[in-house]
């Protein structure tokens, strides 16, 4: 995707023609993320049934109105994300250029995981369309329809993937042998680093607070993608030094140098000696070790601070990012505090992280 | 009076085709000047706030009628340049002052200005007023506290306004005891 749409948005005045009243319900939705006293409510209560009385007083209403009793958990993630899913495609509906190709973006993410799906499915003779209802919402792409006549990998290739947006990360770095070939976890990372790539250059292009707001954003995310890749590729896998080395995105804090020694790591002492050098990451080990917030914990609650700060602002389109992803880290504070009152471990309740 | 020059040592063409062009064309300018840029700033003013205002009221409602009061202020940015229109058109006469061209050229190019000033003062301050009410929007969307306090600064904003227009009829009167127009009745 060398050639980009050709619009850009408006700066500190003309922004509000086009974007500003999207800019706005945007923001009230956001007002509707669940706060600390929400937090507090939920947690205290007995079983799932409490809680979904508490919904009803804050911005889900009650969404798990037709639900039948006992409610699980898998019920009430799915229902807040068909939520989130009705406040994007709202947004999504009613916007212009070039903030529709921006949301596209932030959906391309979803469909790769969707994309992936699908191959391993096929891979694995299964009925694709029984595939498509667990797909994420946010992630469908319009060639869905034409699953049925999807036989083997070759003809999901041909037919299926070249008329999907990603068609041009996929013809970039995967072939028709490949899909066959390749590890899955490996083509599902060779597309997100596409994809990183190709949204960085798309909000640097936008320039102004779009920039501003996602560049710092885009970073962090492919940072935390190759010290995943890194220290998930320690111990018994196939995966070359070389290889791993290609999976990096070329964004970020960490490159090239970061990478670069990344690439040549063998254990996660050698990994958090590289980050010692980087303030933002130093601190991510460092607290794994004294109290029992993993890395992962690290990385969501700092992926929080910064969608966080793209409030700050106006007149950009860091905002419409920021709101989706603070939306499913809210729905992975309810799975967990759901699962916590479920299984009785309220002692580990506290652990999801507050947004607002 | 053509525009040729006569003889062409003296005078230069552009100074010379400037000294024909009748002061109330320069008049008629200014007025249309005065009017058509402040109502650019007043309009330009309300379609930034308007955009947020109506985005943020979606799930707010209660933000609705006090936020008029954002669009009000960008409204009087217009006001005054109508308010200046309409007292220069007043003091259009329409025959030329033989005995005393001098102060016709004068009053001619003092409208002008007037109006330029206002205008481009009205432009500024409708844009101003109107980025400043869509964070007041936005804002009282959040935290109801924050309404007075935005409001304040909408006011100095529209304060700007106000000057250019203090400025405009003063440039036009003949307060200050020196005669600048010809005052005289139709």
């Amino acid at each position: 995707m060398g050639l980009f749409g050709g619009r850009k948005h408006g700066g500190l005045f003309t922004f509000n023609k086009d974007d500003g009243y999207l800019e706005a319900i945007l923001r009230g939705f956001k007002k509707g993320i669940l706060s600390r006293s929400d937090y507090n409510n939920l947690c205290q209560c007995d079983n799932l049934e409490d809680m979904k009385m508490h919904f009803i007083s804050t911005d889900y209403g009650d969404f798990l109105a037709g639900e039948p009793s006992p409610i699980h958990t898998t019920t009430i993630a799915e229902k807040a994300t068909c939520k989130l899913v009705n406040e994007f495609n709202h947004i999504r509906n009613q916007a212009i250029e070039p903030l529709s190709t921006f949301m596209d973006f932030i959906s391309y993410g979803y469909m790769i995981d969707n994309v992936v799906l699908l191959i391993t499915g096929t891979l694995h003779e299964r009925d694709i369309s029984e595939l498509v209802d667990k797909c994420h919402p946010l992630g469908l792409f319009k060639s869905m329809a034409t699953l049925s006549v999807v036989h083997n990998v070759a003809d999901l290739y041909n037919n299926v993937l070249i008329d999907t947006p990603l068609a041009p990360y996929i013809q970039g770095c995967l072939s028709e042998e490949d899909l066959d070939e390749m590890n899955i976890e490996i083509i599902r990372n060779t597309l997100y680093k596409a994809y990183l790539e190709d949204f960085y250059n798309y909000c640097k292009y936008l320039g102004g607070q779009t920039e501003l707001v996602m560049s710092d954003i885009l970073k962090f995310e492919a940072d935390r993608r190759s010290i995943n890749i890194t220290i998930n590729s320690f111990g018994a896998t196939e995966l070359s030094k070389d290889d791993r080395e290609k999976l990096y995105p070329q964004l970020g804090l960490l490159y090239p140098e970061g990478t670069g020694k990344l690439g040549k790591a063998e254990d996660v002492d050698q990994v958090r000696g590289i980050l010692e050098v980087y303030s933002t990451y130093r601190s991510f080990f460092s607290d794994g070790v004294n109290n029992e917030k993993s890395l992962e914990d690290s990385f969501f609650e700092h992926e929080v601070h910064l969608n966080r700060m793209a409030f700050e602002d106006q007149y950009g389109y860091g905002v419409f990012y920021a709101y989706i992803k603070l939306r499913e880290q809210e729905i992975r504070n309810i799975v967990w505090i759901a699962e916590c009152i479920s299984q009785n471990m309220k002692q580990k309740m506290n652990q999801y992280i507050p947004i607002f | 009076m053509s525009t040729i020059i006569p003889d062409g040592n003296y005078y230069d063409q552009g100074t010379y085709f400037l000294a024909t062009i009748a002061p109330s064309t320069w008049a008629a300018l200014g007025i249309g000047l005065s009017l058509a840029l402040s109502v650019v700033g007043s309009a330009w003013g309300i379609w930034i706030t308007a955009s947020s205002l109506m985005g943020a009221a979606v799930k707010e409602p209660r933000i609705r009628s006090k936020n008029i009061i954002s669009i009000i202020f960008c409204e009087a940015v217009a006001i005054y340049g109508i308010i200046l229109a309409i007292i220069l058109n007043g003091k259009i006469d329409k025959f030329l002052n033989i005995l005393d061209p001098a102060s016709d050229y004068m009053a001619g190019y003092m409208m002008f200005g007037a109006g330029i000033t206002v205008g481009l003062c009205n432009v500024f301050s409708g844009i101003c007023v109107g980025i400043a009410g869509s964070g007041c929007a936005l804002g009282d969307a959040q935290n109801p506290s924050l309404f007075v306090k935005m409001l304040i600064i909408e006011i100095f904003a529209g304060a700007l306004g106000l000057y250019a227009v203090i400025v405009g009829i003063l440039m036009t009167t003949n307060s200050l005891g020196v005669t600048t127009m010809p005052v005289t009745s139709k």
